[in-house]
């Protein structure tokens, strides 16, 4: 694989029975280009965990999964409240979701946590009242 | 074992049965909330769980988990069953509880 690969997904808001669609394609594709199980898990992890983010918080997105011979780089950028102190955002148990979504077994305040545990490199650009865009890698090599 | 011998072993009832029978049972995982089974969901493991929601099946398959088992009389809601279907999940289902649910299996497994 020389050229880098392209895949684009949006994402809505509140749609829980949607969320999950972008990462199993990302994990099937990544699949079928050889990428090694674990490295396909770890991604796949993340994005669902973004995606579901996205569902919950944000009033929709779009994830962007960028694959070259190095890495796999994800975007995800949402139209949303954006966060207030991501610090507190990323310590896990920490959840602002609301009881509809911990009905579902949700909003145990694991998912940016996560997102870190499963990649090599995250950032958070996030604005009040605008959105959040996170940035995720994963190396390859 | 594989999902077809937990199938034929005849005490849970079949929800759907999935694409792979042939697929192997190593371990079994029990968690019923979704952010704590996708960063500890074992892989080729037996899921059982009450939760019966889509959710639950994006997070079985995102994991590699072989198939779910809803235990304590719980089932699959008609949007995760049309899921089922589509993916060819194979999901069970028991009124018995949880921990011997998962107790039986894994001794079938022979752990």
């Amino acid at each position: 694989m020389t050229d880098s690969l392209e895949f684009k997904y949006e994402v809505q808001e509140g749609n829980f029975t949607r969320a999950g669609e972008a990462s199993q394609d990302v994990k099937r594709k990544l699949k079928r280009l050889g990428v090694s199980p674990d490295i396909v898990r770890r991604v796949a992890i993340a994005i669902y965990e973004g995606e579901i983010n996205m569902v919950i918080h944000a009033y929709g997105g779009e994830i962007t999964v960028t694959v070259n011979d190095s890495e796999i780089k994800m975007v995800l950028a949402d139209r949303g409240p954006g966060i207030p102190d991501v610090e507190k955002a990323m310590q896990a148990g920490y959840s602002t979701a609301p009881e509809n979504v911990r009905n579902l077994g949700f909003g145990a305040g694991m998912g940016l946590p996560n997102m870190k545990k499963y990649t090599d490199e995250l950032s958070i650009e996030t604005e009040i009242g605008v959105g959040t865009t996170v940035t995720m890698k994963v190396y390859l090599q | 074992m594989t999902v077809k011998d937990l199938q034929e072993a005849g005490f849970l009832e079949v929800v759907w049965e999935g694409e792979e029978p042939e697929r192997e049972i190593e371990d079994v995982f029990c968690c019923d909330l979704l952010s704590i089974a996708m960063s500890r969901g074992i892989e080729n493991a037996a899921w059982v769980t009450v939760m019966g929601n889509i959710n639950t099946l994006a997070v079985m398959s995102l994991t590699d988990m072989s198939c779910v088992v809803l235990a304590e009389g719980a089932n699959l809601d008609e949007t995760a069953l049309a899921k089922a279907k589509q993916e060819g999940f194979p999901v069970f289902r028991t009124e018995e509880a949880i921990f011997p649910t998962a107790k039986r299996i894994y001794e079938m497994i022979g752990k």
